[in-house]
């Protein structure tokens, strides 16, 4: 909110002088990762066209505001940083303008059309892929013995790790995570998480272990907890364990086994003039494009969605190391991985989330 | 104003009416005068008042408003809506022919216009699967024609099985009502079926278990601020100015930070390798293998916001109690009360009604608190506000978290009637 207030005084100066045409408001998730944005994409577009950009960290409430923007007829966003999932309840509500990967993405350098250079990343036909990010678990070095853990069913077992874990407080690669963990084959995952008794099986899975969950809501609880030493692994966001782990120094390893693949893309809201939905199409156009999206992967750890970006992944342009091993898609650390069934969790993420909350709140 | 008036003219030696300077009846002329004085006063306000409606009453009006309204299955499936009455949702047949007819005429325009995975979001509240069910037939019906590919039955449950379960239907007629109680039977633990009201599954249930938390905590924190704040607040007002002026400071600095850089700092006290923890292991009171659980609980929650809204407490009781005059007690012990009767049946009484505008404030704060219990309220420590929140930025059920916010603001309006009831609100006062 504070952010956005100054934003609308400026919106509202910039309607009244003839600089409105210049600028264009980009909402993402603030931090490291709006800074590597502003770097990669957002400076030389600037430079290249003269248009400002202003940012707004909003990209958590960026489904409620943006229904809310819509429903008051007053949409102030030109382009919006969301989850795929999120992309895709904005596409299913309306908010979200439709996108024609082939005629409105940039192509491969070697001419291979957007759709198939980003493949089954489009996910929605709103949603325009940007980043492929893990959720996965991060260990600390020197509470787990001479034994690090090297499967993900380590954090279901407190008798050779003991101490607290970190988990998600929502039912999302949880319940995946405790069933592989109760002997669920890999494939079957989804199909025993349709049924009841599926969903009873990976509370009861998680049951086993719930006196030692620190249960984390925001991103950087995680970081903080295992740098403070009060638990001894948990799950976060690889970007987030990348720089607990290169850049404080801290003891901490990733274990990337059974890592959660999840998107982040673009999508520019439903409903805006002609002339800021072409200038939010050129921006994601730039924004994405091959050379672009290997950019960002110079200032975060997030593997960047097309597949010609991946040999021009180089060096962290602060650390000087090379970023290729830090890819959650890197072959080393993606041995055993799962995309996020955003299908599934469309239809079952309400009723799985009620009957979480109430096994939490037992 | 008007009596007097009457009166004057009775008294007075002429019969008719009393007649102003300018020849109208004096009771006219005033009445006119009066009105013009009202709109004078209107007028001043007006700007503020404006600004209350449109800001604040509106708003949430329309917020309330939403825990009933639900247009959108009728308005996007008009005919099958319309097929569906003649059908018996508790035969447990399907409908027939004409409703799935009707509704592929339905969805055809939905399709068009966009707005049957909206539909679908909807639905999916009410029934998991329908979100996907919705997006996917979508594709397949766009291409039916709705005169030529007749008959709709059996191609639609080709197209997706869930077409063809008795469920979908029964769903899609429960909640084809304008206005539907559906949602706040959801916010207590209930649900809408066609054969009326019933309890949702024993695992689904949270809800009321989270009002009564919240209520329950809430309490607790407030007696917690009460017992708290009073002797700071008796200090403040009876502490020679220069001191009492330093001490005032202490109790506004972290009024004036931030609320998440305060709890984030109560995490940093209450973890088990927090400050608490270290300083009490290295006192040797607690074992290193035993530390506290004192965050992640209710003790987190109820810790970090009675500090947060003690000065809530303290501010309110502060300026009452400036305002009771030390002669009284001091009369009191001339009298021969001791320094604990002076206080309790003299002092104490005096100094109630800050205690009373202080607790509703700290109580109708702490009910709607969501930031603090998130944080540091793990699982056993969270609030109904947390689910509300979740409803409306996570899971978009717009209409359950109005149901809930509706829900809370009636408890809250009739605790405040028993307050009335029990203490009297004449009797709290800010100073």
């Amino acid at each position: 909110m504070k952010t956005l207030r100054p934003i609308v005084a400026l919106a509202a100066v910039s309607v009244a002088g003839a600089a409105a045409a210049q600028e264009m408001t980009i909402v993402s998730w603030g931090g490291a990762y709006s800074e590597s944005q502003l770097r990669a994409y957002h400076e030389p577009y600037s430079a290249n066209t003269g248009v400002t950009i202003i940012n707004d960290d909003s990209s958590a409430e960026a489904v409620a505001k943006l229904r809310a923007m819509n429903e008051a007829g007053n949409v102030t966003w030109d382009v919006v940083d969301v989850v795929a999932a999120d992309a895709i309840r904005l596409c299913d509500e309306g908010l979200a303008l439709e996108i024609d990967a082939d005629s409105q993405l940039a192509a491969a350098p070697d001419g291979t059309p957007a759709s198939e250079d980003f493949g089954d990343l489009i996910v929605s036909d709103c949603f325009i892929p940007q980043i492929v990010y893990s959720t996965t678990f991060g260990y600390r070095t020197d509470l787990v013995g001479s034994t690090p853990p090297t499967d993900v069913c380590a954090v279901f077992d407190t008798a050779a790790y003991p101490g607290k874990r970190a988990l998600e407080k929502r039912p999302i690669n949880n319940m995946e995570w405790a069933l592989i963990c109760d002997g669920v084959a890999f494939d079957d995952v989804y199909a025993v998480l349709e049924t009841e008794e599926g969903q009873d099986q990976a509370l009861a899975k998680l049951a086993t272990i719930k006196d030692d969950v620190v249960w984390w809501s925001a991103g950087a609880d995680t970081p903080q907890l295992l740098a403070d030493g009060e638990i001894v692994m948990g799950s976060t966001y690889n970007g987030r364990l990348f720089s607990v782990i290169e850049e404080q120094n801290q003891p901490v390893a990733m274990l990337w086994d059974a890592q959660v693949f999840d998107l982040d893309g673009w999508i520019i809201p439903a409903g805006l003039s002609e002339e800021r939905t072409q200038r939010a199409l050129d921006y994601v156009k730039f924004a994405t494009d091959t050379q672009r999206l290997a950019d960002q992967a110079k200032y975060i750890s997030y593997g960047p969605a097309r597949a010609s970006s991946a040999p021009l992944v180089g060096k962290h342009a602060d650390l000087g190391i090379d970023m290729a091993p830090h890819m959650p898609t890197d072959p080393n650390n993606s041995k055993r991985t799962f995309l996020y069934n955003y299908e599934f969790w469309a239809d079952y993420r309400d009723d799985i989330d009620a009957k979480f909350q109430a096994w939490l709140a037992q | 104003m008007s009596d007097a008036a009457h009166h004057g003219s009775q008294d007075g030696l002429n019969n008719g009416p009393m007649l102003a300077a300018d020849g109208t009846p004096l009771k006219q002329s005033l009445a006119r005068s009066l009105r013009r004085e009202k709109m004078r006063a209107l007028m001043l306000i007006a700007p503020l008042l404006l600004f209350v409606v449109l800001s604040f009453l509106v708003p949430i009006a329309s917020m309330l408003f939403r825990s009933v309204e639900n247009a959108s299955v009728e308005e996007t499936l008009p005919e099958t809506v319309a097929a569906l009455q003649t059908w018996d949702a508790t035969t447990g047949e399907l409908p027939g022919e004409d409703v799935y007819a009707a509704f592929v005429r339905d969805m055809v325009v939905a399709i068009d216009a966009k707005t049957h995975t909206r539909l679908g979001s909807r639905l999916n509240y009410e029934e998991t699967g329908m979100s996907s069910m919705f997006r996917r037939s979508g594709r397949q019906i766009k291409k039916l024609d709705p005169v030529e590919d007749a008959p709709f039955k059996d191609t639609l449950i080709d197209i997706h099985k869930g077409w063809g379960e008795h469920q979908t239907w029964a769903v899609i007629k429960t909640h084809s009502v304008k206005y539907t109680n559906g949602y706040f039977l959801n916010a207590i633990d209930m649900q809408r079926t066609p054969e009326g009201a019933m309890a949702q599954p024993e695992n689904k249930r949270i809800l009321i278990k989270l009002f009564g938390r919240t209520l329950q905590m809430s309490l607790i924190i407030t007696l917690a601020c009460v017992l708290l704040a009073y002797p700071v607040a008796y200090l403040l007002a009876n502490l020679p100015m220069r001191v009492s002026n330093l001490l005032m400071i202490l109790v506004l600095l972290p009024f004036w930070t931030s609320l998440l850089v305060r709890t984030s700092a109560w995490k940093v006290m209450l973890q088990q390798q927090g400050v608490i923890n270290d300083t009490l292991v290295w006192l040797g009171l607690v074992d290193d293998a035993a530390r506290l659980i004192i965050i992640n609980n209710q003790i987190g929650t109820i810790v970090a916001m009675t500090h947060i809204l003690l000065p809530f407490m303290i501010l309110p009781m502060y300026s009452v109690m400036q305002t009771i005059p030390p002669s009284y007690t001091r009369a009191a012990k001339s009298l021969g009360a001791n320094n604990w009767t002076a206080f309790w049946r003299v002092y104490f009484p005096q100094s109630i009604p800050g205690i009373g505008a202080g607790s509703i404030l700290v109580f109708i704060l702490a009910i709607g608190y969501y930031i603090t219990p998130e944080i540091v309220g793990g699982t056993k420590g969270v609030f109904i506000s947390n689910r509300i929140a979740y409803h409306i930025s996570s899971s978009l059920n717009w209409g359950l978290a109005a149901a809930l916010g509706t829900i809370l603001l009636g408890v809250v309006l009739i605790l405040y009637w028993v307050y009335d009831k029990i203490v009297g609100i004449d009797n709290v006062k800010l100073g």
